[in-house]
């Protein structure tokens, strides 16, 4: 019973980590899946999303902050993302080993202008109190807060599918995704696209930011501590597919957790490590990769 | 065209060699490090500039040359049934047994590249074989350098944890604080960064190099001409590890001491910006950008820390988009341009 117990509730710690990295490597999927780049400052996205957080909550206190903390942090991590699309990333796409290397960059200027702004110890968010509480399922607790979180990953996932599926911008950026020269040639602003989808991926960053707020302390290397788990999400996943990271990031999550039962934290990320590259003997392309005949993919 | 080359390089190595005449031990201690960074951004100008993959995980390697030849120098200072004092202090009994090995001098020396060139060699292949590359060999390089360096610092009682090892006291026998000591060291690491840039210089001109070059350039295209790319690619990572390593080992004799914030993510990704301000192909500029680069941080970090990080930025940023040749693509630009001078026209036409 008891090891009933502790599996149930490992399984759900493995679940709330991968609604993180799941939060995280969305953007970095969609945007991966699009123009074949990692953008190496995601993870300051995801800080940014965490200070604005910060300040939204100091000036509103309570749920009316929270609720305003989310548009305001997936609004002004767009912007941002945005703006690095735009001046950076577009120059460098046709070489995507650089782009990692100019995002380094912009990661460490980030990292140190936020150091410089807000300090190096980091700010705490005072969430609302009824987020301190705890749903009691039998013998399984559950905080409120990573119950939320979850949810919030569901939500995103949900939206950001419908948007693919259901409307004409999704039309457009699965045109795209399949084949650039002939969306391109069909008449599609395959520029614009890329903007678009860029700035919703580091939009989604800002509402993982969020969520990272309410677990910790924001600080000015928040970002990092998830951002490589992020990334072997998205090399699983299998070349930007929204699928696939979500498989990836569940598998990931759960193995992280459930090692963490037997060897520390440190030891389950090599764990985790090594899952990953005996993942890629069997299956290169990733959990679930589009067919394709395409011999440079 | 050649000679000219050859003989300035004759010149900088002879100045080089003759540096320890004038500079001061602790000047001349800050260069050898560098110098020994200096072979490690050799070896990724071959796997980088040379193959185009690139490695954002160098600290692994580099820190398995340190720690193995630092344990050595850890273990070589104790009196026998000792164990090093950062064991005791976590409660540790006896030495882990994969310590004990590197009582053995000659064990730890070839540990020193052996370990990461093996530790390499299997990483790479896995990885290669599968056909997975590019960005997502650098992303999965980038997870293994927060792997090892997490691992070593919880791992207190078996490596010294954050610190590191350090306070060594013998090399060989010999006193590593007598006089004369650093300025053998710096002539050691100096022979070995002109030995390592001769060897991949001989490479860089034979078929070796060819084929790295038609792996950077069309990896599908030397498939269809009946190679296979995955040993060539192994082969050229497990090299730059080994150089890596014997980097590594050598920084550790100069600093005094190995940690794990040498080995990181961070320190991983800083060793790419040397061969890249260097420019990718050059193995000169390579050697002289991790100079420099090294020799900058090293001013500005304890003048102003708050500005490094901002420069590094910049550096990453200006040298990719501005100037992806680099010094050496600078050097050669200028090169041509004054020979596009009309002084220098005919000399120009009859070389």
């Amino acid at each position: 019973m008891d090891l009933v117990v502790l599996a149930l509730g490992q399984g759900f710690n493995g679940l709330s980590v991968a609604s993180l990295y799941l939060l995280a490597a969305l953007g970095l999927a969609l945007s991966f899946g699009l123009m074949r780049v990692i953008n190496m400052a995601h993870g300051e996205l995801l800080m940014f999303g965490g200070y604005v957080a910060f300040l939204v909550i100091k000036a509103v206190p309570g749920t009316a902050g929270l609720l305003l903390a989310l548009p305001a942090a997936f609004a002004g991590s767009a912007l941002l993302g945005a703006a690095l699309e735009a001046t950076l990333i577009r120059r460098l796409s046709a070489r995507p080993l650089d782009t990692l290397l100019a995002t380094w960059g912009v990661s460490l200027v980030l990292q140190q202008a936020a150091r410089s702004l807000f300090g190096p110890i980091g700010v705490e968010v005072r969430a609302p109190a009824w987020m301190n509480a705890a749903v009691h399922l039998g013998p399984l607790t559950l905080p409120a807060t990573r119950l939320i979180i979850l949810g919030l990953a569901v939500a995103v996932l949900g939206g950001v599918a419908l948007l693919l599926t259901r409307t004409r911008i999704g039309l457009l950026v699965r045109a795209v995704n399949q084949d650039r020269m002939m969306a391109a040639a069909a008449g599609v602003d395959v520029r614009r696209i890329d903007l678009a989808v860029f700035a919703l991926g580091s939009g989604v960053a800002g509402l993982a930011g969020v969520a990272l707020s309410l677990l910790g302390p924001v600080t000015p290397t928040v970002g990092q501590s998830y951002i490589v788990p992020a990334f072997l999400v998205v090399v699983m996943g299998g070349l930007g597919s929204i699928a696939g990271s979500t498989v990836a990031a569940v598998i990931l999550g759960l193995v992280s957790a459930y090692a963490q039962v037997f060897v520390d934290v440190s030891v389950a990320q090599v764990v985790v490590l090594l899952l990953v590259i005996l993942f890629i003997q069997f299956r290169p392309q990733g959990v679930l990769a589009p067919r394709s005949r395409a011999l440079d993919s | 065209m050649r000679s000219p080359k050859l003989l300035a390089l004759l010149a900088a190595a002879a100045v080089a060699a003759a540096a320890p005449l004038v500079l001061g031990s602790y000047d001349l201690n800050l260069i050898s490090r560098f110098l020994a960074m200096g072979i490690l951004a050799l070896g990724i100008v071959l796997i980088w500039g040379e193959a185009g993959i690139l490695s954002l995980g160098h600290g692994v390697y580099f820190g398995l040359g340190g720690y193995a030849l630092a344990m050595h120098l850890k273990l070589s200072g104790l009196a026998p049934g000792e164990i090093p004092d950062f064991m005791v202090w976590s409660g540790l009994k006896a030495l882990p047994w994969w310590w004990r090995p590197f009582e053995n001098p000659a064990f730890a020396l070839v540990s020193v590249v052996a370990l990461p060139g093996l530790v390499a060699a299997v990483f790479s292949w896995m990885v290669f074989h599968r056909r997975v590359g590019g960005t997502y060999f650098a992303l999965i390089t980038q997870a293994l350098a927060l792997a090892f360096a997490t691992l070593l610092i919880s791992q207190q009682g078996a490596t010294g944890g954050f610190n590191g090892l350090t306070e060594f006291t013998t090399l060989f026998g010999a006193d590593l604080h007598a006089a004369g000591v650093t300025r053998t060291l710096y002539w050691v690491t100096l022979a070995a960064v002109i030995g390592a840039g001769l060897l991949l210089a001989a490479l860089r001109a034979s078929r070796f190099g060819t084929l790295l070059r038609a792996v950077r350039d069309g990896e599908n295209r030397m498939r269809f001409l009946g190679y296979d790319p995955t040993p060539y690619k192994v082969c050229a990572f497990t090299l730059s590890a080994m150089l890596a390593g014997l980097a590594g080992a050598l920084f550790t004799l100069h600093a005094g001491m190995v940690s794990p914030a040498l080995v990181g993510v961070t320190p991983s990704i800083e060793m790419i910006i040397w061969v890249a301000i260097g420019g990718r192909t050059s193995l000169i500029g390579a050697v002289v950008a991790a100079l420099l680069v090294n020799l900058a941080r090293d001013h500005i970090s304890s003048a102003l820390p708050e500005l490094w990080l901002y420069v590094l930025g910049a550096l990453f940023i200006g040298v990719v988009t501005l100037m992806p040749g680099g010094l050496a693509g600078a050097a050669k630009e200028l090169a041509a341009n004054v020979k596009g001078l009309p002084g220098f026209k005919r000399k120009a036409a009859a070389a």
